[in-house]
């Protein structure tokens, strides 16, 4: 790629092809067909579906007049395998390989809907068609998932079409390093992997670090159990992460970048490769980007499985093919990262942003979400919600406006009981606190966290001394075992939890909980042992009353524990 | 500078200071654990911290660099608090069988709760459980002890160059061991012992043999002779609380004599011995276009070291065995014709600062007299606890002299205790015998110290004779890495497996640091220059031996019982996870 107007014209040629994912009808294409391939509807055999609609054309021989394409992931996971027609931008769902007859014969061929395949909104009689109209998003924002329905992730044009690349194409013509950073740091974005640092000053920081040379990587761990965030931005706009990181590079003086995936994520690592590839085949990575003298280059490390690789200091020292396990900081990897060398790391989510920060403006961006937490956020909604899948809604958006607007509430008219946040170092946050408007600073002072953007809706139904047990659990089978607090503590607080959950809890226990768990926040090495006692100190802080029950008369109210006599 | 204040009190320290070091530079002692200087400084345990105002948690104060303006307290109730909560978390994941422990008294586990003034413990749940490994005959591993400070591993890594342990599993199931928990015995462990040197608790201590010498001593069909390493006079008294640096000659042969030893040799006089077959070697090689430059072998680790990791440099070993190998060889050899005893009735014993030593005895080439040359090993530390159980007090004894011939020795062979030692005592002699001059100045100052690696050119007649001296193996491999690249234009290496040498060897008292190292080094040369004779080859006791029965230096029964030869062995793949 030699320069914008090279990029400006690719765009705008393939913005014609695509012309009718805009809902403008073509004259030689009758339907582009966007199947869901995210994780929820592959594991519902979107695959399949797709087959049987290319078998279906090819039967009604307009193979050639209708594109089938496999998208990221569109958010509503429960109700897939879904997939959108243009168009006329038409919702469909709960699409088996039988149903692709009907939408190929009666839909594309003869324009008339297929209504057993809509979908309706909680209550109402008649369906939503329109993809544009339905509850489910109206109260999102897309801005790290702007391409999932529109792209096909395979395709560097795709991305091109809908401006990708520009941003790069401006931070290398006609900005400065500086200006680059400057932008990032005005736009306010939070990085998104969990703690929440400024992301701007973060590459301010390695900008002035005088070390060289530098690096840029991407946390593509994402070790929390039941989040698919990063997954889906790396699965549906591979390009979107690369363009970020090539920012990055030109900001802070990189020439290298390296994206850490989790094994467990195999179309992630081929989709982003197979990006790479192309990216580098059109000039975008590589020797001389856009005929600046700027070069950068992507190479993909391959997680090696265990949560804690995905903590800074420990995933940079998997990167360099030894024992991922946390370092004290300082030095922070801003100073000394990879190979000792000032280093970048940001996660998926942040690096999806940037370029839209650096086309769109300082201003624009910082114009969405509250005052101390900026632009959007995602969340992967799970449990006892009738709409789980993957959102993005702006920050400040409330739990309430999650859960009912957006997951459209908690299914066979259960109460709400409480909704963790932050996976295994959140916390459970109560129906009381429902209007919390969501932005980091609420999310803490809540004794939750953001996390990475886990969000699981629990019902009357859930046991919140179970569920603490549960995510514990999960924290003494991923501790480190590096710093003794989080290796004996967080083993220590799970057997006190197992006494209680059997029967055997007692006098005392709580009140032992909670030193431990607050000694552990206090001493631990990394940030897995200093949030792990989170759901413990939230639950215990909002559902005191179980733990009392269940050590003082062994009984269960959501009846989930057994008690052994 | 930087300035801070640390409880309430204006320090001010060198940039990159830790606040650790800050605080001790103003008398403030903050509790560690993991922690040991140039060593292992990791943040691991978590009994360092310090409050820093204004951090989120609290912060490991031997990691942490200290910051301009900085505010730091060392003791608040909430920290008091915390760290000892650390410590009852560490403490009930532990065996606690303090009373029957290696460490019992000398453990730093059992002094912080002292310290801390622990009361109870309170949490009740699983313990470690691995089996214990005493497949070394040198050391044994309790898995169940080890409080995960990875002290062993960073010095077998970083200062040994060795790798022979890492950390197997995660979370509580962590475990510190040679790579997928196989057995030490069949790692390229050198049996240096360093780690149980460094470890805080029991979890790594030396076999154990002392039974085997009470049961000798007890057994009145044994002539039991014993011989005592150059480093062990000047640590032996450490075992009984005396300062580091202490010199204990003659009241360590007196304990010895009245433990009941028949004999009390020492080690010194073949090391003495040791000098005219390597210096001779040496003098051979150099003439006759032999291999050079030529390494000594007195350190059994350093020996398995190099068949392990620089097989293609064998042929620069010495073939001189050990002094205690010599030794053990005579023993059952020379002074059993000499005195009229059968070899078999003869157990020897030998007193080292080393645990590769209770290697080296059982290597296969260790049986020259028709018998396991030397029959068993034991540590300074084990020494020091025969003293203890037979209820002796070694400070009060009377100094007494060592035995002839054996017991006879020069300040050269005394040197052998330090770094450089073998390479003085070498040029002391080599000199004198090339030139057939007198040394004015006998004293090579240049051989001496604790630095790394050591270089001189030394003029012997016309000759300038190059040698290097390291000690602590990852030092050695630098020197073998430019012996392989060709680069090493020396003609004679010393190298010693531990820090400083012998006197850091790890069968030494604990604590052996850079400060105890020192102290027990400049003893060593105290005790050479009160000695006598200072030169090998003025050794009355090896002058006769030679007239008596060896004949000459690399002569047919020098060959036969002085010198060895060596094996090349594997070296484990290592994979990085
Ligand atoms: C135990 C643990 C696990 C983490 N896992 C992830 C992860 O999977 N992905 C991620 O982006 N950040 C993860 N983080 C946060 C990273 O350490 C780091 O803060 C983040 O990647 C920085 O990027 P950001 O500033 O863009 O958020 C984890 C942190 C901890 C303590
Ligand atoms: S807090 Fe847990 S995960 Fe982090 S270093 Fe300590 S043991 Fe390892
Ligand atoms: S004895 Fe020496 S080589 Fe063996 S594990 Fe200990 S330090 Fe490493
Ligand atoms: S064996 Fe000793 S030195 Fe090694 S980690 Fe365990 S306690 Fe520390
Ligand atoms: S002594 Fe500082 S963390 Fe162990």
């Amino acid at each position: 790629m030699k320069s914008l107007e090279e990029l400006a014209k690719i765009k705008a040629s393939r913005r014609e092809a695509l012309k009718i994912r805009e809902g403008i009808p073509s004259a030689t294409e009758k339907a582009h067909v966007m199947m869901c391939g995210g994780a929820g509807c592959i594991s519902s055999n979107c695959k399949d579906v797709v087959e049987a609609m290319q078998a279906s054309l090819a039967k009604n021989g307009i193979a050639d007049q209708v594109q089938v394409i496999l998208t990221g992931c569109m958010g509503p996971c429960d109700m897939g395998p879904v997939a959108i027609v243009y168009p006329d931008a038409t919702f469909y769902r709960r699409l088996k390989p039988k149903d692709a007859d009907a939408i190929v014969e009666e839909h594309i061929m003869k324009g008339n809907l297929v209504p057993r395949l809509l979908y309706r909104a909680p209550g109402a009689k008649e369906p939503t068609p329109k993809v544009t109209d339905m509850d489910l998003f109206a109260k999102q924002k897309k801005i790290v998932l702007r391409n999932n329905f529109y792209i096909d992730p395979t395709n560097i044009e795709d991305y091109i079409a809908n401006d990708g690349y520009v941003a790069l194409g401006k931070a290398l013509t006609a900005m400065t390093p500086a200006e680059v950073v400057e932008e990032v740091k005005k736009a306010g974005i939070r990085g998104r992997g969990g703690a929440g640092f400024s992301t701007g000053m973060k590459w301010s920081f390695c900008a002035a670090s005088k070390g060289t040379p530098k690096y840029v990587v991407c946390n593509g761990d994402e070790g929390d159990p039941g989040a698919f965030m990063d997954r889906s931005v790396l699965e549906g706009d591979p390009h979107s992460i690369i363009e970020g990181m090539a920012i990055c590079g030109r900001a802070i003086g990189a020439e290298q970048g390296y994206v850490y995936v989790r094994a467990e994520y195999p179309l992630a690592i081929d989709r982003l490769s197979y990006a790479i590839d192309k990216a580098r085949e059109y000039g975008l990575l590589g020797k001389n980007i856009f005929d600046t003298g700027f070069n950068f280059e992507i190479e993909i490390r391959i997680g090696a499985g265990a949560f804690v690789c995905g903590e800074e200091t420990a995933l940079l020292t998997s990167i360099e093919g030894k024992r991922g396990e946390p370092k004290p900081r300082p030095p922070f990897p801003a100073n000394e990262g990879v190979w000792a060398k000032p280093t970048v790391l940001n996660n998926v989510e942040t690096w999806a942003n940037i370029a839209e920060i650096i086309l769109k403006g300082a201003d624009w961006y910082s114009s969405i979400g509250t005052a101390g937490s900026k632009g959007t956020k995602v969340f992967a909604l799970a449990g006892r919600i009738n709409n789980t899948g993957i959102v993005e809604v702006p920050m400040g958006t409330t739990l309430r406006e999650i859960v009912y607007e957006i997951g459209g509430g908690i299914p066979r008219k259960k109460a709400f009981k409480a909704v963790q946040t932050g996976g295994p170092s959140g916390g459970c946050i109560p129906a009381e606190q429902l209007d919390t408007p969501i932005d980091f600073e609420s999310l803490t002072a809540l004794g939750a966290m953001m996390g990475s953007g886990g969000m699981i809706v629990m019902d009357e139904d859930t046991c919140m001394v179970d569920i603490a047990k549960f995510f514990m659990d999960f924290i003494v089978d991923e501790s480190c075992g590096k710093c003794s607090p989080c290796r004996i503590g967080t083993k220590r607080m799970l057997e006190i939890l197992e006494r209680i959950t059997t029967g055997k809890g007692k006098e005392g226990d709580i009140e032992l909980l909670l030193e431990l768990g607050n000694t552990i926040k206090s001493t631990a090495l990394c940030g897995l042992g200093q949030t792990a006692p989170n759901p413990i100190l939230s639950t215990i802080k909002y559902f005191r009353d179980e733990y009392e029950s269940h050590i003082k008369e062994n009984k269960c109210a959501a009846k989930v524990c057994e008690f052994v006599e | 500078m930087i300035n801070l204040t640390i409880d309430n009190r204006k320090v001010a320290v060198e940039e990159g200071s830790t606040i650790l070091e800050a605080a001790k530079s103003v008398g403030i002692n903050i509790p560690t654990l993991c922690y040991l200087k140039d060593i292992n400084v990791i943040g691991a345990c978590r009994i360092c911290l310090v409050d820093v105002k204004g951090a989120r948690t609290f912060i490991p104060s031997c990691v942490a660099p200290v910051s301009e303006g900085m505010v730091v307290n060392t003791h608040t109730p909430n920290l008091i608090k915390a760290r000892k909560l650390v410590l009852e978390l560490i403490l009930s994941d532990h065996p606690m069988e303090c009373l029957t422990c290696k460490r019992n008294g000398n453990c730093e586990l059992q002094k912080l709760a002292e310290e801390f003034g622990l009361s109870e413990i309170r949490f009740e749940g699983a313990k470690t459980e691995y089996p214990i490994d005493d497949s070394s005959p040198a050391l044994i591993r309790d898995p169940r002890k080890c409080i995960l400070c990875r002290r062993c591993i960073s010095v077998c890594t970083n200062i040994q160059s060795v790798q022979a342990l890492t950390v197997e599993n995660r979370g509580f199931n962590s475990l510190v061991a040679p790579a997928f928990n196989e057995k030490l015995a069949n790692m390229e462990c050198v049996q240096c012992g360093q780690c149980s040197l460094v470890c805080p608790t029991g979890a790594i201590v030396e076999q154990d043999d002392t039974d085997k010498v009470w049961a000798a001593l007890a057994d009145p069909k044994k002539h039991v002779v014993v011989q005592t390493a150059p480093a062990t006079r000047v640590q032996i008294g450490e075992t009984i609380g005396a300062e580091p640096g202490t010199i204990a000659t003659g009241q360590m042969v007196a304990g010895l004599r009245s433990l009941g030893f028949d004999k009390v040799f020492d080690t010194d006089f073949s090391a003495d011995l040791t000098i005219l077959e390597e210096g001779n070697e040496l003098l051979q090689r150099v003439t006759t276009g032999g291999v050079l430059p030529m390494i000594t072998s007195c350190s059994p680790g350093w020996i398995k070291f190099i068949e392990h990791f620089y097989p293609d440099l064998l042929p620069h070993l010495s073939t001189c065995k050990s002094p205690q190998q010599m030794f053990g060889a005579l023993a059952k050899t020379y002074y059993a014709q000499k005195e009229g005893i059968d070899p078999k009735d003869i157990y020897s014993v030998s007193i080292m600062p080393c645990t590769a030593k209770k290697y080296e005895c059982q290597r296969p080439e260790m049986f020259s007299s028709g018998y396991q040359d030397v029959d068993v090993v034991l540590t300074t530390r084990e020494l020091g606890r025969m003293f203890k159980q037979s209820g002796m007090s070694m400070t009060n004894l009377p100094e007494e002299e060592y035995d002839a011939p054996l017991g006879i020795s020069t300040g050269a062979g005394e040197l052998f205790g330090a770094s450089g030692g073998v390479m003085e005592a070498a040029l002391r002699t080599v000199y004198e015998v090339v030139t057939g001059k007198e040394l004015e100045d006998i004293n090579f100052t240049a051989c001496r110290g604790i630095t790394g690696v050591k270089e001189a050119t030394v003029n012997v007649g016309d000759l300038p004779v190059s040698v290097a001296i390291t000690n602590g193996l990852g030092n050695a491999r630098k020197v073998l890495d430019k012996i392989r690249a060709g680069e090493a234009g020396y003609h004679f290496i010393e190298v010693m497996c531990c820090p400083g040498g012998c006197i850091g060897g790890g069968g030494s008292p604990i604590p052996t640091n850079l400060d105890v190292r020192l102290k027990r080094i400049d003893a060593v040369y105290t005790e050479d220059e009160r000695m006598v004779l200072r030169k090998s080859h003025q050794n009355p006791a090896v002058q006769d031996l030679y007239a008596e029965f060896l004949e000459k230096p690399l002569g047919h029964k020098s060959h036969e019982l002085l010198h060895t030869h060596y094996t090349e062995r594997d070296h484990y793949p290592k994979e990085e996870c």
